[in-house]
């Protein structure tokens, strides 16, 4: 009997250890291959977010403790560290990587093991799968959310024909495809339609293409190295003055490094974003001078409007929701994040059945007037103007393209 | 949509595209080709080359200016980075010198992990006066950036054929390729050729790095993009050719830019595998192999 009581006293002090040990959040990230710029950014914000929750004592009165393995941004070895992270490392909220790319392929794990997962700025990953415990951090929902303020600027302009240019990945098919949709329904004639695989090493043939095929809207989905040397591309050979918009879903020009690289090549280009100065939330600004701090010490992103905020709100939205519910139980988080509005640096969220936003807040904005080697520029409105939505907007879109390149 | 005008633009683009794929070829092909060295860290060290010409551009260096300052650099590196893999593995046998490949892994490892800790993760660009310029002949426009890194390719590749076939050490080279044991009987070590030749190749990379960087941004991956073309290239070629070298490069660019405007670029990559499997099955030896 004493035997039973020393055991069950040991079990007891083991299980009371253990509640009181860190509550464990994982993910990969890639920090390393094409989306590694954007997600060593977003990685700080998340560890800052970490720093912050701790310093107020926790959650549940217990430290959390964020473990991030490199994907590189290669959505083979995504399933691997997701299920190691569960096995092995035994963590107890998990948080997607960076990019729709790497994400899908644990899509059908956590489905299967009925968990939370926190989306990090991918695309319609959830579209098919359909789990109800996806929650995502980004700013639109369908294809028309990210696409509408690019067509309806078209639209306005009187543009009568379109040429797609899209990377030949998950991410920018998904967009493409939506795209593709809103044209026809838009009543646009698709002059050029080209998917190009990720290793392409120079655009001036395609978009040669483009300029001869004589396009009112062109509309390009790109990664971020190919984003850069698209812009070089055109600035180099032109499209013509046939072209009245041309950007739409190209990731990586808002990514500061490239911004500074690329200069007055970028004026012009209508291009989707998640934040740009000028537009307000709450705590976004006091947020953004400390990561700036963090950033220079860290040699990433200096200026980070585009990720890092969003990746802060992923740590929010679970603080919020774990101090609500008392609870880490995957259910009852993700009961409690789908039926409340959580209030976040950008802004509060609410979310659809499919774990995206009910309402989308994605930017379209030209860039203006912006001039070669200078950082500071991009802290300022001004450069680059918000088209859409309305409740952001800043001012006209200025067209044909060659116009609004002067 | 087919014209004659985009045809004719394809073809001089992939003319442009194609001698840069010969610049990025050619250490290989000396490494490689001649030395038969798995050095699939070759578009690693390309790698590397771009960044140390962005290192030097920052302090107003031109590219190509760079790319020339740092070839004796390179050469050095080059050159103990083969006597620490021919001590370690060629020395022990053919086997050993196979299981090099893991030796030149680790190498692509090193280098592409040092370069996220210096550098970051960010794309890097450089700027000079032909880059973002381009240079209208009537109604086609050609970027500026393309017409020099075909330039520098050319005199690259020509100087490294003329050296090959006109010095003693360049004949000496190719001949360590035919016949190690005769150059010994001649008195020449071979090992020091070799150890020289692999000197020349990764000298070679440190000017191609910074074409590399011309042409367009670069992070420290990059050189994944690179290795399948790098090896086509030297394969189509024929081991050891220079000239095929070029020839090859200029092939698989002109094959890729056409397929690329014209018949859909997702189909460009199979460009270089299908040539090379073309080339594999009527000609193993490649273009200018003997």
């Amino acid at each position: 009997m004493r035997l039973l009581s020393f055991v069950a006293g040991l079990l007891f002090s083991a299980l009371a250890l253990a509640q009181s040990g860190p509550i464990k959040v994982g993910m990969s990230m890639p920090q390393t291959g094409p989306l590694g710029a954007g997600g060593q950014a977003a990685l700080l914000a998340l560890r800052m977010w970490v720093e912050d929750v701790n310093k107020r004592g926790g959650l549940l009165k217990r430290q959390v403790e964020l473990t991030a393995y490199d994907d590189q941004t290669n959505p083979a070895v995504t399933p691997a560290i997701y299920a190691k992270l569960l096995d092995v490392d035994k963590v107890d909220l998990l948080i997607a990587p960076y990019g729709t790319v790497p994400t899908a392929p644990i899509m059908p794990l956590v489905k299967q093991r009925g968990l939370l997962l926190m989306g990090n700025f991918s695309f319609q990953v959830n579209r098919t799968v359909k789990h109800d415990m996806w929650f995502n951090n980004s700013p639109w929902n369908d294809a028309s959310s990210w696409s509408d303020g690019f067509f309806q600027a078209g639209q306005k302009l009187g543009a009568k024909t379109i040429a797609f240019l899209a990377a030949d990945q998950e991410f920018a098919q998904n967009l493409a495809n939506g795209a593709r949709d809103l044209a026809q329904k838009a009543g646009l004639t698709t002059v050029y339609n080209q998917n190009y695989p990720p290793a392409t090493v120079d655009f001036s043939a395609m978009i040669r293409a483009v300029r001869a095929a004589k396009p009112d809207l062109v509309f390009v989905m790109s990664y971020p190295n190919d984003s850069v040397a698209i812009v070089r591309a055109v600035n180099e050979i032109g499209v013509g003055d046939s072209v009245k918009l041309f950007g739409g879903g190209m990731v990586g020009l808002q990514f500061t490094p490239n911004m500074v690289s690329l200069g007055k090549s970028l004026n012009g280009i209508v291009n989707y974003n998640s934040y740009v100065p000028g537009m307000k939330y709450p705590g976004i600004e006091d947020f953004l001078a400390r990561y700036a701090k963090r950033a220079a010490e860290a040699k990433v992103d200096p200026l980070g409007f585009y990720l890092p905020p969003f990746n802060y709100a992923i740590g929010q939205m679970l603080e919020q929701a774990i101090t609500a519910t008392k609870s880490l139980d995957h259910k009852v988080l993700a009961n409690y994040l789908r039926t409340n509005e959580m209030k976040t640096i950008v802004g509060p969220i609410r979310f659809r059945a499919d774990g995206e936003w009910a309402n989308a807040r994605v930017v379209q904005a030209q860039f203006r007037g912006v001039v070669d080697k200078n950082l500071d520029q991009f802290r300022q409105p001004g450069k680059q103007v918000v088209l859409y939505p309305d409740q952001y907007k800043t001012g006209d879109v200025i067209a044909p393209f060659e116009k609004a390149r002067k | 949509m087919f014209s004659l005008d985009l045809l004719r633009d394809a073809v001089v683009f992939g003319l442009l595209v194609g001698c840069f794929y010969a610049a990025v070829s050619i250490g290989l092909s000396v490494a490689f080709g001649l030395l038969d060295v798995p050095h699939i860290a070759h578009p690693a060290f390309l790698v590397l080359g771009s960044y140390c010409t962005y290192l030097l551009c920052q302090y107003g260096w031109d590219p190509i200016l760079a790319g020339i300052a740092l070839m004796p650099v390179f050469m050095l590196l080059g050159m103990a980075v083969y006597r620490f893999y021919y001590v370690t593995f060629e020395k022990r046998g053919t086997e050993a010198g196979v299981r090099g490949l893991a030796f030149f892994f680790g190498v692509v490892f090193i280098i592409e992990v040092g370069l996220v800790l210096v550098f970051g993760v960010d794309q890097r660009l450089v700027e000079a006066d032909y880059i973002g310029k381009s240079l209208t002949i009537g109604d086609m426009r050609l970027p500026l950036r393309l017409i020099v890194a075909f330039g520098v390719a050319l005199v690259l590749t020509v100087g490294l054929t003329l050296y090959l076939s006109k010095t003693f050490t360049g004949r000496a080279i190719k001949a360590v390729a035919q016949d190690e044991a005769a150059l010994r009987l001649m008195g020449a070590n071979p090992v020091r050729i070799k150890q020289w030749a692999f000197g020349i190749a990764t000298a070679v990379t440190a000017l191609a790095g910074a074409l590399l960087i011309i042409v367009g941004p670069v992070e420290p991956t990059m050189d994944r993009v690179y290795i399948g073309r790098t090896f086509c290239v030297v394969v189509l070629a024929g081991l050891g050719s220079m000239s095929g070298t070029l020839v090859a490069g200029l092939i698989l660019g002109v094959s890729e830019t056409i397929v690329l405007t014209l018949l859909g670029a997702s189909w460009a990559p199979a460009v270089s595998f299908g040539l090379l499997l073309v080339m594999l099955g009527i000609r193993p030896q490649g273009l200018f192999g003997r």
